[in-house]
């Protein structure tokens, strides 16, 4: 039954992440002769200054999407898990953001957040007037601001499901032990909602360390390099500077670390053992 | 359940597959099928060319010309990928520079020194020659000169109490006056970074001469702290210090074109870029045209400096080179084209109908039957008069020195790399 799902997978995934590992022990430009490097490659890589710095600013913006987006995201899905007519129509709004292509959105919010002609200045609030994607203090906090606007709602989604996903009985009885929301929501909504919550960082953390379209379009890396994560610094090098060597020994960090992730998140959660949640079973 | 750990890392190994993969997804596009084919470029002279391959393919139907359109940025990722796996187009548009050095490096692109000479020979010298690698021709220009021009809104030097800067002081003095006015004296797309270049480019050569970046090319040691190189990087540092660029440069993005709408819209006096954002203003700020406000100029001067002051920096034109890929009937019909169909009466024409100058000798007259010559005029004089014409730097060096240069030149401008900074910074480069 997994022979499909394991050839599409062993073709698009396996056989690539080799190719890769081959290419980050050559010298290529893309277009001259293939010479083998060794592990000058990785010396290289990891004596750069750019490079290192992208691995920071990408384990920064990790942390600070999941910090920025995980509350936000939690607290709008128990919210909207309610019934009420009034909370569907908000929902509906929440939701607009998925529907739109991030190249959109990045290209939507470089115009919004120009100094000279945007909302700032439309409106004539100078406190939006600020020098946002151009002051390498402000830019990475800009980005983690649009890529949570972008995906706070996937995840309100995934919370949303999970709350309704909660036996109601549990409510009922601790209501009639005198139990206040708040308390509720401590004591049933969050313990019910482990997995979900590791379910959503998870994705979230492998999602932030891979993330680059909305980036490359919203600043490109810069201004300097203060954006220019690691997914971007993979790219910019392989296609820009086309050293596809340096390039693959990118990639292959970028895989490492987000297999490491990923799998500590599990051992760390205990998402591994998967008991059912259900009551009765 | 062990299994569940399993599935999971197979999972996370699937969230980073795509990411690798665009890295292995090279380009299979069949180029050297049985006729001649042609990868041009979207936007800018793209009608032109599209007229003149459709004129052609008329007139030949046994040299029948197949082109495709791509956009810029997808098109410079395409070509490499597929010359490199020889799946080229048989006619290859490209920048000339460091990026053709390289095809003829390793044979790539084919010798047309001889089959096109009936072309070259009607070409401005300056323009021609940087199709040439070692004094042979690989490359031929298929559209218009594209000069950098600095631009001036004379509405809001007039209301600063100051004129179109001729030198250096002048254009210091202008940024204090137009700062006084509470405008942004000098429009520039740091987000964009490739505008700040012009602003090296042509500093350096107006200090230190065409020789400043000619050491660059060359490869010398230390070429990048020479004391020229340094001094412009110095002037660089001084306007920025000076507010010539406005507190917010490094959020404008030159390809929504927000830097020049803001010489357009009187919210800055001057502006430096490329002759292809005229047609811009045109669509813009027609009665900023109409009314004659809307001066342009060549670079000021930079007193005591050793550069001539007609030199230019830009992109002299787009090239076709011929893939040595293609079969001899689809070279043969490429380079037909070339010497018969690139800047014959037609293609002239619908060029000039655009706003754009082809780098053809002798072609004043036929500017001056146009609706609107001041411009065409101006940047056809200044390419023709040019004593040298420098390729844009991130074009003239490989493309590996070239993100180098990007990225050390946006910090620069940033005031994160002092002028000697950025040049240790680029020297190691070398």
């Amino acid at each position: 039954m997994a022979a499909p799902a394991l050839i599409v997978f062993g073709i698009f995934a396996i056989v690539p992440l080799f190719g890769v590992a081959a290419l980050s022990l050559v010298h290529w430009d893309g277009l001259g002769a293939i010479t083998w490097a060794g592990f000058d490659n990785w010396t290289a890589a990891a004596e750069d200054p750019v490079s290192r710095n992208a691995l920071w600013l990408t384990v920064k913006l990790t942390v600070l999407c999941v910090l920025f987006q995980a509350p936000i995201s939690l607290l709008l899905g128990v919210f909207l898990a309610g019934r009420q007519r009034y909370r569907a129509l908000l929902a509906t709004l929440f939701f607009l953001p998925l529907l739109f292509s991030s190249a959109a959105v990045a290209i939507t919010f470089t115009a919004l957040l120009d100094p000279n002609f945007g909302a700032g200045s439309a409106l004539d609030i100078p406190l939006l007037t600020q020098n946002w994607l151009g002051d390498p203090d402000l830019a990475l906090y800009v980005v983690v601001f649009v890529i949570g606007w972008c995906f706070i709602p996937f995840h309100t989604l995934i919370y949303q499901a999970g709350t309704r996903q909660i036996p109601r009985e549990l409510y009922e009885a601790s209501r009639m032990d005198g139990a206040s929301p708040v308390q509720q929501f401590f004591n049933i909504t969050l313990p019910m909602l482990k997995y979900t919550i590791v379910t959503s960082t998870t994705l979230m953390t492998v999602g932030s360390l891979t993330y680059f379209d909305l980036i490359f379009v919203l600043t490109g890396g810069g201004p300097g390099n203060a954006t220019r994560v690691l997914p971007l610094d993979m790219y910019l090098t392989g296609f820009r500077s086309y050293d596809m060597g340096r390039a693959s020994v990118l990639a292959l960090v970028l895989v490492a670390v987000g297999l490491a992730v990923s799998l500590g998140l599990n051992r760390i959660t205990g998402a591994n053992r998967m008991d059912s949640q259900s009551e009765g079973s | 359940m062990k299994l569940g750990t399993r599935r999971r890392s197979v999972l996370a190994l699937g969230a980073a597959a795509p990411v690798i993969a665009t890295l292995g997804a090279c380009g299979n596009q069949p180029g050297a099928g049985d006729g001649a084919t042609a990868w041009g470029l979207t936007g800018g002279a793209e009608e032109a060319m599209r007229a003149s391959f459709e004129a052609w393919n008329e007139a030949n139907p046994d040299d029948q010309i197949t082109a495709e359109y791509f956009a810029n940025d997808a098109y410079k990722e395409k070509i490499r990928t597929a010359i490199g796996s020889g799946n080229a187009p048989t006619l290859v548009f490209g920048w000339a520079g460091a990026t053709l050095a390289d095809y003829v490096a390793n044979d790539q692109v084919v010798d047309i020194t001889e089959s096109t000479s009936a072309l070259t020979e009607r070409l401005l010298p300056s323009v021609a020659q940087v199709g040439e690698v070692d004094g042979k021709v690989f490359a031929v220009p298929n559209n218009q000169s594209q000069p950098v021009v600095f631009y001036f809104n004379n509405e809001v030097l007039q209301a600063a109490g100051t004129s179109v800067p001729e030198t250096w002081t002048e254009l210091l003095a202008a940024v204090e006056a137009l700062k006084a006015a509470d405008v942004v004296p000098i429009a520039l797309a740091g987000q964009s970074v490739w505008p700040e270049l012009m602003w090296i480019s042509y500093l350096a050569d107006r200090v230190g001469g065409e020789d400043a970046f000619q050491r660059v090319l060359d490869g010398e040691a230390g070429a990048w702290s020479h004391p020229d190189m340094i001094r412009a990087a110095e002037m660089i540092t001084e306007l920025v210090d000076a507010g010539a660029f406005g507190n917010g440069f490094a959020s404008v993005v030159a390809d929504a074109g927000a830097d020049h709408a803001l010489v357009s819209t009187g919210k800055a006096g001057m502006i430096l870029q490329g002759s292809w954002i005229y047609p811009e203003f045109l669509t813009n700020a027609p009665d900023l045209v109409a009314n004659g406000d809307l001066l342009f100029s060549t670079f000021p001067v930079v007193e005591d400096g050793k550069g001539d002051p007609s030199n230019i920096v830009g992109n002299p034109a787009n090239y076709w080179s011929v893939s040595a890929n293609a079969s001899e009937d689809a070279q043969a019909s490429a380079t037909a084209y070339l010497s018969e169909a690139v800047y014959d009466d037609e293609h002239i024409d619908s060029l000039l109908a655009i706003g754009a100058v082809p780098p053809v000798a002798g072609l004043e007259d036929r500017i001056a039957e146009e609706d609107d010559p001041a411009f065409l005029d101006f940047t056809y004089a200044m390419v023709r008069d040019a004593a040298h014409f420098e390729l844009s730097w991130d074009q003239a060096i490989p493309s590996d020195q070239a993100q180098e240069l990007l990225n050390n030149l946006s910090r620069l401008f940033l005031g994160e790399l002092s002028a000697e900074e950025f040049a240790a910074a680029m020297d190691a480069t070398l």
